[in-house]
């Protein structure tokens, strides 16, 4: 088959299935109950291009192919084609995309189970994958926006998608208003690429970067267009300081944390600078920005990821941590590793947000029936860890999977996270050895991190899992295990988590030479992800050293954790608190970063200033151009109007003296 | 004496101005189609003296076709004069203006 087809049939069935998904039900609400068929439908349409894609990956043969379908824009020098790139780097997001993205689907035929809105769910989510698609497969800057955009939408609907709680549409609001922040700068280094390039296409854009490239830019133009592209990342990645609406997008649907909020679209603003990459590489004090802020957001989120008891927040914040690694390997030259920590956090992610999904199911079955034994169920949360524990003897297979995931993101040695984690610390050490001091810095959070990081998410496993159940009535109302549509995705994500990792070998063993995303995307090899000169090789003893320092430090921490809250339980929190003091509070309170906004920008400028400027505005300036021009027009009709007389003397005498014009013009013009 | 074109001309002018201002200033609807009357025969004066002049007869048949056409008009006219008498007691022209409405 040819790949222009193929590329075609991957981007529009899923645009395909959100028409049937979205627009039938629509117009025949008989349709909206039929459950099996919708959610059938909205698999397959994501299901089918994965396998579309094994194919394609398959027989790649090495060279981008680039499927041009039509010339979208064409406007004075800007020409903008409907241009699809497949290469290897947007192969690999593709087969994480669709793959962990018809897991998450078929996962969602289980979990919105008797949902009104199960149609409009699927249609959503079909469309989202469609402009992640767009998003990941694009030729150019242009096409790449419209998906940036698009997986935007689809997140605020989505956010919203329980519309009648009023939280849910302000969580969505706060996600869309920030991440427009990201988007104007995005579209500024777009305008300004344009400008100084005269295109947005990549096989331009590519070589800009190359030292023989017909085009080029000056380095002033090249480091605001790289800071701006990185801004606009810093909204869609949730990095310091648009980070803020990432934990307020857990209102969503669960499995729409899982597949946007951690596997796919939050990633967007990684793969943007990957893509991107030669001239990335061209900004060094961006790069140093770039690192640093991953850093600081990584420590940041997961110091306030100690502090949650709400389960999906504490993934939620996990995630930004995350992606603040993935910036960290960014900012020192290692593009490669940042994906590599795409593809691995991408199933790690998955599982543990799916297996939250799969507790909150059945907490809430808990309060049902605890509510039908006439218990007063107002105050109960069930996303809420102190409520939870001993839930492993009911939910074995969530359990377990959990317990994988767990363990994968914690950077247990052999796990999937293990290995991409090590990677990226050791690539911060080894561009620190280089002689990029800032790396050290960066490596240094990176550390402190991982350990947080095995520490909070043990603390989740043991709070939700292990030791007895907290909630009333434990001896007789249990929880229940999901249906197999939802721990048979979990099985395969937490399989994944195990193994994963093996894509990437570390370059210690075989010199490197079974580290194949390495091989896959690396520059050297002419891939499409370019990487920072390391000429210093750190010597084979410390690299040996790195790693089993990574690997103590995880060990250490899951072992330290797990006896304190297996002990103790949920009272270790009140020793943690005391330990901690006033740091804690900080890290309850979440850094304060929204009361931050709150005083510095939604006070004064969103009420104040909408009060004191725009509100007069719109009275004065708005209102009475509207209203001025209303009046005028009034006032013309009623001048006209007395032209209007009805005696037909007027009309004739304008007759007269216009035909007296007329001839006094014919004679003496 | 020869009277010459130019006396016609002016005596078509004097008249026909006389029925314009007629036709705009007063204020009986009967003398206002008089004037009417008044301007097409100040036009069917002037077309004769230039027929007279040119010698040719062109000029006279469109006076025949412009008498036949008055008369027509004057009873089209006059008919609804007294419609609009019977409907609204008067021929007073600025009373009546029913184009307005």
């Amino acid at each position: 088959m040819k790949t222009d087809l193929i590329v075609r049939l991957i981007l529009l069935l899923p645009l395909l299935g959100a028409l049937v998904n979205g627009l039938v039900p629509l117009f025949l609400p008989r349709f909206r109950r039929k459950e099996g068929l919708i959610g059938a439908i909205g698999t397959a349409v994501v299901a089918i291009p994965f396998a579309l894609a094994v194919y394609l990956f398959a027989t790649y043969g090495g060279d981008p192919v680039v499927a041009n379908y039509f010339t979208w824009l064409q406007a004075g020098d800007l020409s903008v084609d409907f241009a699809y790139r497949v290469d290897e780097l947007s192969l690999i997001m593709l087969l994480v995309v669709t793959g962990v993205g018809s897991l998450i689907h078929v996962y969602s035929t289980g979990y919105m189970h008797g949902d009104p809105g199960y149609w409009r769910f699927f249609a959503y989510l079909n469309l989202f994958i469609f402009a992640m698609l767009n998003l990941i497969l694009a030729n150019n800057l242009l096409v790449l926006f419209l998906g940036w955009e698009g997986v935007g939408l689809c997140s605020y609907l989505l956010i919203g998608f329980w519309y009648t709680d009023l939280k849910n549409s302000a969580a969505a609001n706060k996600a869309f208003i920030v991440n427009r922040v990201g988007d104007f700068a995005f579209l500024m280094a777009m305008f300004l690429i344009f400008q100084q390039v005269g295109s947005l296409s990549f096989d331009v854009l590519l070589d800009l970067g190359q030292p023989g490239g017909s085009v080029s830019m000056s380095s002033t133009a090249l480091l605001w267009a790289v800071g701006l592209l990185f801004i606009g990342a810093t909204g869609k990645s949730a990095q310091i300081p648009l980070f803020v609406w990432l934990p307020d997008a857990m209102a969503g649907p669960t499995p729409v944390s899982a597949l946007i909020h951690a596997a796919t679209m939050v990633t967007s603003g990684l793969y943007l600078l990957a893509r991107l990459s030669p001239l990335v590489l061209g900004a060094p004090e961006i790069m140093v920005a770039i690192g640093v802020i991953g850093a600081l957001t990584s420590f940041m989120a997961a110091t306030i990821a100690i502090a949650q008891n709400d389960i999906k927040k504490v993934l939620a914040y996990s995630t930004v941590s995350q992606l603040g690694y993935m910036f960290m390997a960014a900012g020192v030259g290692a593009f490669f590793v940042s994906i590599f920590h795409v593809v691995t956090h991408a199933f790690f992610k998955a599982c543990l947000f799916l297996g939250s999904g799969s507790v909150i199911h059945a907490m809430e079955h808990v309060e049902h029936d605890l509510e039908d034994k006439g218990h007063d169920m107002s105050d109960f949360d069930p996303q809420d860890m102190r409520t939870m524990g001993g839930l492993k003897q009911y939910m074995p297979s969530t359990s377990k999977t959990y317990l994988l995931a767990t363990m994968a993101i914690s950077g247990i040695p052999l796990f999937a996270g293990f290995f991409s984690k090590d990677e990226i610390l050791f690539k911060a050490f080894a561009y620190g050895y280089d002689g990029h001091p800032y790396a050290w810095m960066v490596w240094g959070l990176g550390i402190v991190t991982a350990a947080l990081t095995a520490f909070y998410m043990t603390r989740s496993y043991i709070l939700t899992f292990e030791g007895t159940p907290r909630w009333p009535e434990a001896d007789t109302v249990h929880a229940h295990e999901s249906a197999s549509s939802m721990t048979i995705p979990l099985w395969i994500l937490g399989g994944l988590s195990v193994v994963g990792g093996f894509i990437g070998l570390p370059a210690v063993i075989a010199h490197g030479k079974w580290n194949w995303i390495h091989h896959y995307l690396g520059m050297e090899y002419g891939g499409p992800v370019a990487e920072a000169a390391m000429n210093a090789h750190v010597p084979l003893a410390l690299e040996w050293g790195l790693i089993a320092l990574s690997a103590l430090i995880a060990v250490g921490t899951v072992a330290f954790a797990w006896r304190a809250y297996k002990a103790h339980g949920v009272a270790y929190d009140e020793t943690l608190k005391q330990r901690l003091g006033g740091l804690y509070r900080v890290f309850r309170g979440k850094y304060y970063w929204d009361e931050f906004y709150d005083r510095t920008v939604v006070g004064p400028l969103i009420h104040r200033g909408a009060r004191k400027v725009l509100a007069p505005f719109d009275a004065r300036i708005v209102d009475g151009i509207v209203n001025g021009l209303a009046i005028l027009s009034q006032y013309i009709s009623r001048l006209l109007g007395k032209l209007q007389t009805g005696v037909v003397q007027t009309y004739a005498l304008a007759f007269v003296v216009g035909v007296t014009l007329v001839v006094y013009l014919m004679i003496f013009g | 004496m020869e009277v010459a074109l130019n006396w016609y001309l002016a005596l078509g002018a004097l008249l026909f101005t006389i029925g314009t201002l007629g036709v705009l200033f007063k204020r009986n609807a009967i003398v206002l189609l008089m004037s009417i009357e008044l301007m097409l025969n100040a036009v069917n004066l002037t077309l004769v003296a230039f027929s007279q002049f040119m010698g040719d007869a062109d000029g006279q048949i469109l006076v025949l076709f412009s008498i036949a056409v008055a008369a027509a008009e004057a009873a089209v006219g006059l008919a609804i004069v007294i419609a609009i008498f019977r409907g609204k007691s008067t021929v007073d022209i600025t009373e009546i203006n029913l184009f307005k409405h």
